[in-house]
C-alpha cells in the first residue's frame, strides 16, 4: 500500500487533489481511499488530506501514520514544526515553489523536489491553484500510475476548454521532473 | 456501477434512486453534503422531488413528519446538536409510527464542541422508538439507505441510518451504485395506510389518557420488535437484486471455535478486521458487528458469542454515570445465556479521536493479563488531565 499525505492551505484545493488521485488509482483498477483530516476547513488554514493506493480493497477507516509521500501545496508548510512526521525513512517531498531549496534548510533529511505548480497553474489555468501540476510530477517521479489515468480523472470533473488547459498542464508539469527518480519509495511498502 | 465517489454524495445518490417527494433539511457538518447533493439534483432537474428549506432541524423534522402523514416518501439528514433539537418530534415520529428515513452523520456533541466524529448523538437517541441501522463503510451506507425505505414502509416505522461523519461522509472509496431499475424492482411506490387525506379524515397526535398510554407504548415495542424479521428480509432481498448482503441484524466474521471476540458498531470494524490479518499472533478472533442497535438483536447475539471466553466491547459513546450503552445492553442481553463470556467494555475514538490499527494488538494485549473492566475509556490520555479528574 502507498500512502500519501497532502499539506496547503484551505482553497488550495488540497481535498480535490487527494480525490483526482484516489480517482486516477481507481481509473487504473487499483483500490484507493482519499479523505480529508476530519474536522471543519476555513480557507487560509493549514488543511491535510490523505490518499491510499493498493492492489487489494481497502477496509480501515483509519488515519494515515506513516506516509510514503507529502505534497505540499504551500513551501512555507516546509518549515512547520512536525511537518514530516510519521515519514515513512526513505519518504520523499514534492513542494510547490518557484525556487530551489537547500536539502539541509528543509526536509529533515528527505529529498524534497520543487515544481512551480502554483505559477504553471496560473499559465494555463489562470488561478494560482497548484495542485494538478504536482499530482502529474507526483506521477511521473514516482511512475506508481501511467499519466493517462491522472488525465482520465481529471475528465470526470472537468470538461470542455477546462479540460484542455488541464491536460496541457499536466504534460508541461510532466517534463519538468526527472521521470522514475522516486520509483523505489513508491515500490516500498508503507504499511 | 462501480465509481470511486465520496461517502455523502453516494448516500445521496442512493436516496435520490428511492424516488423520496419530500426533502427537508438544515445544514450542519459533517451532514451538510449529502443535502448539498440532494437539493443541486432537485435544481437540475435530475430528481423530481419538494426540497424544503428550513429555519432549524426541529423544522426539518417536523416536515418529513407532516410530509409522510400525508403520504409522500420522506428523507432528512443530520449530525450531533442538529439531531438533539429534533428530539422531541424525533419521538412524535416515533410514537405516530410515521415511516420516515433519516441519514445521522455521526457525529460527537456539546459541551465541550466538537465537529468530529463519534456515535453519542445517535445513541442518545435510542429511546425515541426509531430503528437504528449503523453502517461499517460508504457500501453499506449506500444499501442500507435504500434497504431503510423498504423497512420503513412496510413497517412503519421511521428508520435511522447511522454513518460515521467524516471518517464515511467525507472519504472516496470505490462503491457500487445500483441502477434505477435495480431500486425501483426493489422499492414499490409508497402507500401509507393512515395516510392524511381531507376525503377520508382521521386524526393522529390525539391526547392518549391512562387507559391508552400503555398499549400505545406496548404497541409500538412490540412493531419495533417485529421490524427485525423485516430489516432481515430487505438485507435478503437486496442481496438477491445486487449480490451484497449485509447480514441481517449482526455480522459475525471469523472462526465459529473461536475463543476471542470483539464486538464494534459503525466504520472501526474495518480497521479491525485489516489489523486482524496484520496480527496473527492472537489467533483466532472473531469480529461481531452490531448493525441494528434497534431493534437490539438478542437472540443473534447470543448466537454470535456462543464459544467465546471474553468478549470485548468497542465503542464510540458513553452514559456519564453509567458507561458503554452498547456494554450495558450487551450484558443484558447475555445474561440469560446458557454460558457467557467475559465482558470487556471500553469507549474509543470519543470527538474524532483517531482509532489506528493498533488499537487491535493493544486491546487484545489488555484483556490477556487483567480482570475484565465494567467500562473504561480505552484511548484516555490520563496525563492531559489535572490529578483530581484522572
Amino acid at each position: 500500500m502507498t500512502e500519501i499525505r497532502i499539506h496547503g492551505r484551505g482553497g488550495q484545493g488540497n481535498v480535490i487533489a487527494a480525490y483526482i488521485l484516489a480517482q486516477a488509482a481507481f481509473e487504473c483498477g487499483k483500490f484507493a481511499q482519499a479523505f480529508p483530516s476530519f474536522g471543519p476547513e476555513r480557507r487560509g488554514a493549514p488543511v491535510t488530506a490523505f490518499v491510499r493506493i493498493t492492489g487489494v480493497p481497502v477496509h480501515r477507516h483509519c488515519q494515515v501514520l506513516a506516509p510514503a509521500f507529502l505534497i505540499l501545496q504551500d513551501h512555507a508548510l516546509l518549515h512547520a514544526a512536525g511537518i514530516t512526521q510519521g515519514l515513512l525513512p526513505h519518504g520523499k517531498i514534492l513542494v510547490n515553489w518557484s525556487r530551489p531549496i537547500a536539502p539541509a534548510t528543509a526536509g529533515n533529511g528527505h529529498q524534497v523536489v520543487v515544481i512551480p505548480a502554483a505559477s504553471l497553474a496560473m499559465e494555463y489555468l489562470g488561478k494560482p491553484v497548484p495542485n494538478t501540476a504536482l499530482l502529474a510530477a507526483l506521477l511521473t517521479l514516482t511512475e506508481m500510475l501511467p499519466l493517462q489515468a491522472l488525465e482520465r480523472a481529471l475528465a470526470l470533473r472537468f470538461a470542455g476548454e477546462m479540460l484542455e488547459r488541464n491536460l496541457s498542464l499536466v504534460r508541461k508539469a510532466a517534463q519538468m521532473v526527472p521521470a522514475g527518480l522516486w520509483k523505489e519509495a513508491a515500490d516500498a511498502r508503507s504499511d | 456501477m462501480r465509481a470511486a465517489i465520496e461517502g455523502s454524495a453516494a448516500i445521496a445518490r442512493a436516496v435520490a434512486m428511492c424516488r423520496p417527494q419530500v426533502v427537508s433539511a438544515y445544514p450542519i457538518t459533517p451532514q451538510t453534503h449529502i443535502v448539498e447533493a440532494l437539493a443541486r439534483m432537485i435544481a437540475q432537474g435530475e430528481l423530481r422531488a419538494e426540497l424544503v428549506s428550513v429555519e432549524s432541524e426541529f423544522s426539518a423534522a417536523s416536515v418529513v413528519l407532516g410530509a409522510a402523514a400525508a403520504g409522500s416518501r420522506a428523507y432528512t439528514a443530520t449530525s450531533a446538536q442538529g439531531l438533539l433539537l429534533m428530539t422531541e418530534v424525533l419521538y412524535n415520529i416515533g410514537g405516530l409510527r410515521i415511516p420516515v428515513v433519516m441519514t445521522c452523520a455521526n457525529r460527537a456533541i456539546g459541551a465541550p464542541v466538537s465537529a468530529w466524529n463519534d456515535q453519542q448523538d445517535s445513541m442518545a437517541m435510542r429511546d425515541t422508538g426509531w430503528l437504528q441501522l449503523y453502517c461499517a463503510d460508504n457500501q453499506e451506507a449506500v444499501d442500507t439507505t435504500i434497504q431503510a425505505f423498504r423497512i420503513a414502509e412496510r413497517t412503519e416505522l421511521p428508520v435511522m441510518v447511522c454513518v460515521d461523519g467524516y471518517v464515511l461522509t467525507h472519504t472516496l472509496e470505490p462503491i457500487d451504485l445500483p441502477s434505477q431499475e435495480q431500486v425501483d424492482a426493489f422499492l414499490p411506490p409508497y402507500r401509507f395506510s393512515r395516510a392524511l387525506d381531507p376525503r377520508n379524515p382521521i386524526s393522529i397526535g390525539n391526547l392518549v389518557t391512562p387507559e391508552y398510554y400503555s398499549e400505545a407504548r406496548h404497541a409500538h415495542h412490540q412493531a419495533i420488535l417485529r421490524a427485525r424479521e423485516e430489516i432481515i428480509a430487505a438485507d435478503r432481498d437486496w442481496a438477491a437484486i445486487c449480490g451484497r448482503s449485509w447480514d441481517g441484524l449482526l455480522a459475525v466474521d471469523g472462526p465459529p471455535d473461536a475463543r476471542l471476540g470483539i464486538l464494534t458498531i459503525g466504520s472501526v470494524m474495518g480497521t479491525l478486521f485489516d489489523a486482524r490479518q496484520a496480527h496473527p499472533e492472537f489467533g483466532a478472533v472473531k469480529l461481531i458487528k452490531l448493525r441494528a442497535m434497534r431493534p437490539f438483536p438478542v437472540a443473534e447475539l447470543i448466537g454470535a458469542c456462543a464459544g467465546l471466553s471474553d468478549l470485548i466491547v468497542l465503542e464510540r459513546a458513553l452514559s456519564p454515570g453509567g458507561g458503554g450503552i452498547v456494554g450495558a445492553e450487551v450484558r443484558a442481553a447475555l445474561f440469560e445465556a446458557p454460558s457467557r463470556p467475559k465482558i470487556h467494555n471500553f469507549a474509543a475514538g470519543l470527538g474524532g479521536r483517531d482509532m489506528p490499527l493498533d488499537l487491535y494488538p493493544r486491546l487484545l494485549a489488555r484483556i490477556a493479563h487483567e480482570a475484565p473492566v465494567q467500562f473504561a475509556i480505552f484511548d484516555l490520555e490520563p496525563e492531559r488531565l489535572p490529578p483530581q479528574e484522572r
